[in-house]
């Protein structure tokens, strides 16, 4: 088989042809190693100049640069971990190289995760492959747009209020941000601990449902961990019949653009031809989950940022004393919107201040996973579209960090419930402005560890939607 | 000199820190270590290096739980960590995982002292200033050894329920005994396993009001503290008889100069934005972890002080020196163990009493590095109470038994010291003596009982020692009657 061929083929096409011999692990590596060579929307930070003879069981994965890599660079996006080699690979990469699915390399992100649109990142904004003026989405774009660009099959990336499944809605990919708990976070560099959750951005719903066999599982190092009970087998699915669909109408009022809303209700048309019934749910907190978040996000973050101060690894500013260090070091090493999120978390969790702001934010979290529990009694899967609007342009947001903010008011809610939510492709829109149309993602949540359902369901819309996947632009 | 009591009391209450002597940290899996090469006990998690998670150590949570059970706190069904951020070089996450508002032991009591709550934390690193200073301040350069990072630590912090330096250094020694009994802690001083801090503040007698407090903080002796909190108990009662404010304070006592130095002001008290630590689930002990630790708990200092004096008849100080001190505790129960037939109080008294005092005269010796054991010990009281032996004789022995390591038995029976059991020897002797000396005999017999010391001693002195007293003055009596 050619190159070409090696990359035309699923994860588990892949997987199987390299069982039966009829492709080799090095021919596998090698044609997936040129295509991100050749990429040029910045999707990579890291790609090897050289490799070891490595047994491949299935194509190399794209790991979002957020993951600590033994002896590979690991910057989470950030200079001030330029240099920074980890003497540890986090279980997620250890796992997946132990399944014979080696690195294919590290992917862009925002800094430290904190962006939706990556330009966050300190080594420059990636590029959508459907539309270059126009941003990915974040912070996993690089690991979205490496996936949809056609230089990584698949790829790993991190959740922690959407950063996986709104740069796969923005790029026409699938995208699962499974239940809180059920992939190791050792390794993964902190942004939100109660909230981050490694996740696989892939071309369709069977590749996810494989790497998320993998990686699932309870982690001695990680005592949040608890695995997914019953584990993930090979989804199947071809109707929706028996299964109801919530769609919180109340909520997606608070702003679809109009493309966005025509895609997402042909998706529902979609799942009532395939058997499914489609209700209206009430989730009445849920349109207070973008502020609780950004007091909850930036308070973990500011504690889980301060250990980089110079000291041990990564960057540091020489300076006459230790105060001096820190502060430039600090100062020259973060970007602005983690400084912005740092100074908020610090501010939320002072002395005084705490109850008013930290302490609402968790009550507001309890609600939001309540609104949740009470809708999982009358339906399966909660449904919206994973963003309000597709891809936007590069510079079109980032004067104006609310507006950004609002690109996760739809996945915010289920991160902070812990459950997990799958985007899908669900059809193209012209944005809002005109233009070529561009990928729009369907959500679909379910209750805690209910993964298997997720993507049984997902699997039968996949099939029904049709949606034509990659751009084909660029690697093939 | 300005006495407290006339007008003053002082309040103090204690923060104790423990290190417990687990086998790996408290949160990564690196051994614990005090002396070796600085970073050769570190790791990713220890280090503090992106993307790395702590995960508890059982065992420290069973040592927390003996340590509560000692105590007498009662265990929080589900105790939470939390974080307490502070950048410093010793801090390598930049926050401490610390436990706060839910610790996991509250209330207690421990000889008449409330013991306000007990937590689990870990241990910062140690920084070493180079330099002429060795403070931070004009240091050339700082270093910091990661391997005390993550030691898991308990932190035990009383009630302000103790009122001077003696108390205090009485206090700490029965606690340092008692967490030393349950084998969880070096508790070391100078090594710093264990540490204590004070905080002194005085109030007018019989005021319910508490003075503005100051700390002292990390003595290496119990008598340092001491020392340290007289001082500071002196300086606020000068400062408030003469119309004067305490500031609060943290502070230093040099042992050497006597002087107290104020290491920084609370008003730079750091804001340590306390926040519930994510990475970790509660610490939720189940009831079988409760009932093993009640289980392991052993006979307490405060106990066994009690069962010598009350059940043993011991006195006061021998008890509280052989319960407060392991060493001689254990000393004590292993002359039992070999001898039973001894009389626990005699055997308390050659310990704490002439052996004590032997080694003493012996270069200091310290109990454990005497060639004395136990078992050769309780052998030589044996020998007194079974009279093969007299006291005078026996102390002889026991001299050589300190100074040479010798067996008491070959020394009694190599060196002649068995007392005269035969009564016909002794009989002729007691004869000869009276004999020899009429006017004291003479005296006896006129009824001056006070006389018949000297031919007691006189005997003595003709049996080089080996009679027991109490024979002699009573064959003399017989027949110095009989006549």
């Amino acid at each position: 088989m050619d190159s070409g061929g090696i990359l035309g083929l699923t994860g588990a096409e892949t997987a199987g042809a390299l069982e039966s011999g009829e492709i080799a692990s090095d021919e596998v590596i090698g044609a997936w190693d040129r295509a991100a060579a050749s990429d040029d929307l910045n999707s990579w930070l890291w790609l090897p100049e050289a490799r070891e003879q490595e047994e491949a069981t299935g194509a190399p994965v794209a790991i979002k640069d957020i993951f600590c890599t033994e002896g590979i660079p690991t910057t989470a996006g950030s200079r001030i971990l330029e240099g920074y080699l980890p003497p540890y690979d986090s279980t997620a990469v250890a796992k997946l190289r132990a399944a014979g699915l080696p690195v294919l390399g590290k992917t862009n992100m925002d800094e430290f995760a904190m962006g939706s649109s990556n330009e966050n990142s300190a080594f420059g904004p990636v590029l959508n492959p459907w539309d270059r003026t126009r941003v990915p989405g974040g912070s996993s774009g690089g690991s979205a747009a490496c996936v949809a660009g056609g230089t990584a099959l698949w790829a790993l990336g991190t959740d922690t209020g959407g950063s996986i499944r709104q740069p796969a809605a923005l790029c026409g990919i699938v995208g699962l941000k499974p239940t809180y708990g059920a992939i190791s976070r050792f390794g993964m560099i902190a942004f939100a601990s109660s909230l981050d959750q490694c996740g696989p951005l892939t071309t369709n719903v069977t590749d996810a449902a494989m790497l998320l066999s993998i990686l699932e599982g309870r982690d001695p190092l990680d005592s949040t961990s608890t695995g997914i009970p019953g584990g993930i087998v090979p989804p199947e699915g071809e109707d929706l019949s028996g299964l109801t669909f919530g769609v919180p109408r109340s909520f997606l009022e608070k702003g679809v653009d109009p493309g966005v809303g025509d895609v997402f209700e042909r998706s529902l048309t979609e799942i009532e031809s395939l058997g499914g019934t489609v209700v209206e749910v009430e989730l009445p907190h849920a349109e207070l989950g973008i502020s609780a978040y950004y007091i909850l996000a930036p308070a973990e973050a500011s504690t889980n940022l301060s250990r980089y101060d110079g000291v041990r690894y990564g960057m540091r500013v020489e300076e006459r004393d230790l105060v001096e260090m820190y502060e430039q070091t600090r100062s020259l090493g973060f970007g602005r919107e983690v400084k912005r999120r740092i100074m908020l978390g610090t501010y939320a969790l002072s002395s005084g201040y705490y109850d008013a702001y930290y302490a609402r934010a968790q009550r507001v979290r309890t609600l939001i996973a309540r609104d949740f529990e009470t809708a999982f009694e009358q339906v399966d899967f909660v449904v919206t579209p994973t963003s309000p609007s597709v891809a936007f342009e590069i510079g079109e947001k980032v004067g104006d960090p609310w507006t950004m903010y609002l690109n996760d008011l739809f996945t915010v809610p289920m991160s902070l419930a812990g459950i997990p939510a799958i985007s899908i492709p669900a059809g193209l829109s012209e944005p809002a402005g005109g233009g070529p149309e561009l990928p729009v993602g369907l959500q679909l949540a379910a209750p805690a560890y209910g993964e298997q359902k997720l993507l049984n369901a997902s699997i039968a819309l996949e099939k029904s939607i049709g949606f034509e996947g990659r751009t084909g632009e660029v690697g093939r | 000199m300005n006495s407290p009591d006339a007008e003053f009391e002082a309040v103090i209450g204690l923060e104790i820190h423990v290190q417990l002597s687990t086998e790996t940290k408290m949160f990564c899996g690196c051994r614990l270590s005090f002396g070796d090469p600085p970073n050769t006990h570190t790791c990713p998690i220890c280090l503090g290096h992106p993307g790395v998670l702590p995960v508890p150590n059982r065992r420290a949570i069973e040592y927390a739980l003996l340590i509560a059970a000692a105590l007498g706190c009662e265990v929080a069904p589900s105790s939470i960590f939390h974080r307490k951020n502070y950048f410093y070089p010793d801090n390598p996450k930049a926050y401490q995982i610390s436990q706060f508002d839910v610790p996991i032991a509250s209330g207690g009591n421990l000889a008449g002292v409330r013991i306000h709550r007990a937590h689990l934390e870990e241990d910062a690193a140690k920084m070493i200033h180079v330099g002429t200073s060795g403070r931070i301040q004009g240091s050339d350069a700082s270093l910091v050894d990661f391997n005390r990072a993550g030691t898991p630590l308990v932190e035990i912090v009383t009630e302000p329920d103790l009122t001077s330096g003696a108390q205090v250094r009485e206090w700490g020694q029965l606690l340092r005994a008692t967490v030393r009994q349950l084998g969880v802690s070096d508790v070391n001083m100078e090594e710093g396993s264990l540490r204590c801090d004070a905080n002194v503040s005085i109030r007018p007698k019989g005021s319910d009001q508490l003075g503005t407090k100051t700390e002292m903080k990390n003595m290496n002796s119990f008598r340092f503290l001491e020392r340290g909190i007289e001082a500071e108990i002196e300086r606020q009662t000068g400062i408030l008889r003469n119309g004067g404010q305490v500031v609060q304070e943290t502070l230093h006592f040099d042992p050497a100069t006597g002087e107290l130095h104020p290491l920084r002001s609370k008003e730079e008290a750091h804001d340590y934005r306390y926040m519930p630590e994510p990475d970790l689930v509660p610490v939720a002990p189940d009831s079988g972890m409760l009932e093993a630790a009640a289980a392991a708990l052993p006979e307490l200092p405060e106990a066994r002080e009690a069962r010598y004096r009350d059940e043993l008849g011991i006195q006061e100080g021998a008890a509280r020196l052989m319960s407060v001190e392991t060493a001689w505790a254990e000393f004590f129960e292993g002359m039992l163990e070999s001898e039973p037939e001894i009389e626990p109080k005699v055997a308390a008294n050659w310990l704490t009493g002439e052996l004590a005092a032997e080694l003493r005269r012996q270069d200091d010796i310290s109990l454990g590095s005497s060639p004395v054991t136990p078992a050769n010990l309780a052998r030589l009281v044996g020998m007194v109470q079974a009279k093969r032996v007299s006291n005078a004789s026996a102390k002889d022995v026991l001299v050589k038994m300190v100074s040479e390591g010798a067996d008491p038995e070959q020394v009694v029976v190599g060196e002649g010291l068995e007392q005269i059991s035969d009564s016909g020897e002794l009989e002729s002797i007691v004869d000869a003596v009276i004999e020899a000396n009429p006017g004291p005999a003479g005296e006896v017999l006129g009824g001056n009982e006070k006389a018949i010391g000297a031919l007691v001693g006189a005997v003595m002195k003709e049996a080089g020692g080996r009679v027991d007293g109490g024979e002699v003055n009573r064959l003399l009596r017989e027949r110095l009657t009989a006549d």
